[in-house]
């Protein structure tokens, strides 16, 4: 007796949860809080069996709020260690909601995704060590708008499913004849459900088509495909939940599309033999699981893993681990340090009260006294977090009116550039503008190689959309600064336009467009250097520097290292 | 835990932490790689090879019992009535989130909330004395805590100074980390305590991702029964580490290998001697393993990149990976 599944993916989604939430990780359901979101959570919620926990995890939550730590009224008024257990550990047995998951810190997503891992929770803490099984599945509710704005990509390889809350239409009519029973029977069943080895090796030959490197993916197949066996009543995987477990599991993990005719690996004998005694998967094609993933990719990203575009998101997650400051007053604050001179810093009175209170039976015996014997190893200070990091954005001029060899010398300018910016950890973009538009050739990224690859593979000749290029700058200097960065801008041209915004060719029109340009990005108050490479340098580029707001220099003959050291100076100053 | 024996693949990765548990002189083994590759397994999996090893009952820091560091001061034990028994090597975990009181040991709260006592509650460096300390996610480590780790693992011994407590402990551990570099770099002090650094990436063949599954799969279905069925290969491994141990300090070292292990260091311009010494280190570790009474250069040429992939200069602008640039430099050393 086999059960139709639903086919709505986010019916899917949500059925797969309740049935085996702790081998599957959870879902990253992105989009904007809507009615559809919540009517999700809460159909969702509605098949979770009686009494699971599902917590919500607020976006600034506290290291010590997900492990636990020592609750300290409770502590002094027992006059012994109590524990206040952690959300992580409240939400065994259930699912906890991450509100805003794109903002969730790193270190928090790390904790989060590190017991999803393990299912066990470690928690070192406030003198206290505690182990505990945690078997949970996480709803990331990712509210991030642009492409940049992504749960931690350490968390996202720990979580199975992604939805999007454009497509949750339509998917509650599916569920109407599934409740948290059906949800019961099927984790009985799960672990008695066969699956043939032809299944996997399927998986594994669909994941490595994609380029998938983690071999986490696999396995949320085979859980995933099982679990299906087991909601439908199966006794074995099929054809068709393999097709549907790789469809829900791949596309997020893909980073390139399967090359045409790629030979089939030679099958394993071993496999063929035990293949034989089993049934149900053992007629599945070798392409069905590669053509299900492939209709489930959205067109866009299509284009562009065909395309061969460099992933431009892979370094660049959340600047993770990135350099920051330790600042004793501003940023974020990160945590509480213990001091003996609090100058300049913010006390921490609740931590400086934690750390004397267990003294207190102590001193009051050395000292006869009663009130609150603080001592100044007590004091605590909050540390803060400040962020320096720099985005320098190079922007480009490639156009005809840049002589070839002109071209060149730039070329090996930023390649020194990019030494010092190694040096110091910045990120670097590359811009380029030529023929009718400009093109973010490189995404801000501190692979530095990467940088180099596309430099050289940049070709000159063309028209000068010189606005189009500024514009270009502006926006990607908008989205650095709203990741928390500072960006820097390098602009490198001569300073004549003949292109205009509207792609129509005349110098008039085109120098107007840029100076607007030019004036807009004034307007942002970025740092911002233009190197004029015009060979005798004229009042154009200058006055060009001037609507920016920009430093200007002049390289009349100079060769790649002074450009260098001139733009080092300039942008530090 | 999942067995060691049961990892499919990822030779290095496993002859590193093999080479850790023979000879804890080599300095401990970090594993940078893919995510998803099973870099933590591996390292939880690695107590079950470790041999038991005698220590003081009763003491916090597991002396040994003929130890010169071991004072009644750590146990309250008089020397003469110390006994000692057959421990388990701890592999200590240091998890995420981690506070600095539990790294360092602190204050006992609990003694000083009852009784008015000040005492002392070791923590886990305490814990991981004569074992290992494992630190997942390396390079997410906050940097107060990697200052304090840093300065024990180079002295070996604990000194906490805080809260009106002043203790000091032995502290000898091997540190394993393990990390993903997309999620940022590793701090250079810190590369530079391991002794080994693996490149660890995913098997290439679809057939080794098929053996993955359903390893983790049967080990899910049924923890014990998977780990009945591996206990023998792991008891392998486990008797040719003792042996490795056994024969470790009888392995000649000739003067010609010594030679070609300065060649190497040299042609690889890593900075200062340790990586010519953790790479000897290391060759004779896995001479030891292989059950050879002197390091051959063939020894010292399959070690290399775990020795000295991570102490190379770092060059912004070569795309070459470390393990390409050592084999590159073996390549040339050895065609002479």
């Amino acid at each position: 007796m086999s059960r139709a599944l639903p086919t709505h993916d986010a019916a899917l989604v949500a059925l797969l949860l309740a049935a085996h939430p702790h081998g599957l990780g959870g879902v990253s359901l992105r989009g904007m809080p809507s009615p559809e979101r919540d009517d999700w959570l809460a159909a969702f919620r509605g098949l979770l069996p009686h009494g699971s926990p599902c917590l919500k995890v607020p976006v600034n939550v506290s290291e010590d709020r997900l492990l636990g730590g020592l609750d300290f009224a409770a502590t002094v008024s027992a006059k012994k260690p109590v524990f206040a257990t952690g959300i992580l550990e409240a939400a065994d047995g259930g699912v906890i909601i991450l509100t805003m998951a794109e903002r969730i810190p790193d270190a928090a997503a790390s904790i989060i995704g590190e017991a999803l891992d393990r299912r066990t929770l470690l928690v070192e803490r406030d003198g206290v060590t505690r182990e505990c099984r945690v078997h949970y599945s996480v709803v990331a509710l990712d509210e991030g708008i642009d492409d940049d704005e992504r749960i931690a990509a350490g968390l996202a390889e720990r979580i199975a499913f992604r939805l999007n809350v454009r497509d949750l239409q339509g998917f509650q009519a599916e569920l109407d004849d599934w409740d948290d029973e059906d949800v019961l029977d099927a984790r009985q069943r799960w672990s008695s459900v066969q699956v043939p080895d032809a299944v996997l090796q399927h998986f594994s030959q669909a994941a490595a088509a994609f380029g998938i490197t983690s071999l986490r993916g696999d396995l949320f197949m085979l859980n995933t495909a099982r679990t299906l066996a087991a909601l439908a009543g199966d006794s074995a995987v099929t054809e068709a939940h393999a097709a549907t477990a790789a469809r829900l599991v791949l596309p997020q993990r893909a980073t390139r599309v399967p090359a045409e005719a790629e030979p089939p690996p030679p099958p394993d004998t071993e496999t063929q033999e035990e293949e034989k005694s089993r049934s149900s998967a053992k007629d599945i094609p070798d392409d069905i699981l590669v053509d299900a993933v492939l209709a489930a990719l959205p067109p866009d990203l299509l284009d562009q893993l065909a395309g061969s575009m460099p992933r431009s998101r892979q370094g660049s997650t959340g600047g993770r681990g990135g350099p920051a400051t330790r600042s004793r007053m501003r940023g974020r604050p990160v945590g509480v340090e213990a001091t003996r001179q609090v100058g300049g810093a913010r006390l921490n009175i609740l931590a400086t009260l934690k750390a004397a209170a267990p003294w207190q039976s102590i001193r009051r015996r050395d000292e006869r006294v009663s009130a609150l014997e603080l001592r100044p190893s007590d004091l605590h200070i909050t540390r803060y977090q400040d962020r320096v990091e720099t985005t320098t954005i190079f922007v480009v001029d490639a156009s005809g009116s840049q002589a070839a060899q002109r071209l060149a010398e730039v070329k090996g300018a930023i390649e020194l550039l990019l030494n010092d910016c190694y040096v110091r950890r910045d990120q670097v973009a590359l811009i380029a503008f030529r023929k009718d538009t400009a093109e973010v050739l490189l995404e801000p990224t501190r692979a530095l190689a990467r940088v180099k690859r596309s430099l050289s593979a940049l070709p000159g000749g063309g028209g000068t959309p010189l606005a189009s290029g500024l514009d270009a700058a502006r926006q990607l200097a908008d989205s650095v600064s709203r990741q928390g960065r500072t960006a820097a801008i390098v602009l490198m041209t001569d300073g004549r336009a003949n292109v205009a915004r509207d792609t129509s060719p005349g110098a008039e029109k085109a120098e107007h467009d840029a100076m607007n340009a030019a004036k807009l990005l004034r307007a942002t108050g970025l740092r911002s250097l233009l190197v004029d490479t015009s060979r005798r340098p004229k009042p154009r580029a200058r006055k060009l520097a001037d609507a920016m707001g920009a430093g200007y220099v002049a390289l009349p003959n100079a060769d790649a290292s002074r450009i260098s050291g001139t733009v080092q100076r300039r942008l530090a100053s | 835990m999942f067995p060691f024996s049961a990892i499919v693949g990822q030779d290095d990765m496993k002859l590193g932490l093999m080479i850790a548990a023979v000879d804890q002189s080599v300095g401990g083994v970090l594993l940078f790689g893919d995510r998803g590759t099973g870099k933590s397994t591996a390292i939880r999996a690695l107590a079950s090879l470790l041999p038991k090893m005698r220590a003081v009952t009763v003491c916090p820091y597991a002396c040994d019992l003929n130890s010169d560091h071991c004072e009644a001061s750590h146990c309250g034990v008089d020397r003469s009535k110390r006994r000692d028994k057959l421990m388990p090597v701890p592999v200590v975990d240091l998890p995420l989130g981690v506070t600095e009181d539990r790294v360092v040991g602190a204050l006992d709260i609990e003694r000083a909330l009852v009784h008015g006592e000040k005492a002392f509650e070791p923590g886990l460096l305490a814990r991981a004395n004569r074992g290992f300390l494992y630190i997942d996610e390396v390079n997410l480590l906050e940097d107060h805590i990697v200052d304090l780790l840093l300065d024990v693992a180079a002295s070996g011994e604990n000194l906490v100074e805080r809260e009106g407590l002043s203790v000091r402990h032995p502290a000898k551990f091997v540190l394993v980390g393990s990390g993903n570099p997309e999620e940022g770099e590793l701090r250079p002090q810190l590369l530079d305590r391991f002794g080994l650094a693996v490149d660890v990436s995913t098997p290439s063949t679809v057939a080794e991702r098929v053996e993955v599954m359903k390893r983790r799969d049967a080990y899910e279905a049924d923890h014990a029964a998977f780990q009945r069925k591996w206990s023998r290969q792991d008891g392998k491994l486990r008797r040719q580490v003792v042996k490795a141990r056994e024969l470790l300090g009888s392995i000649k070292v000739n003067d010609s290998v010594l030679e070609k292990a300065a060649e190497i260091c040299i042609a690889l311009e890593t900075d200062g001697s340790r990586g010519e010494l953790t790479l000897l280190r290391a060759a004779r570790a896995y001479a030891a393993l292989q059950g050879a009474d002197e390091v051959s250069v063939l020894h010292l040429k399959d070690v290399a990149h775990l020795a000295l992939g991570h102490r190379l200069r770092r060059n912004p602008l070569d795309e070459s990976s470390a393990g390409v640039r050592v084999e590159r430099v073996l390549a040339e050393v050895f065609a002479e």
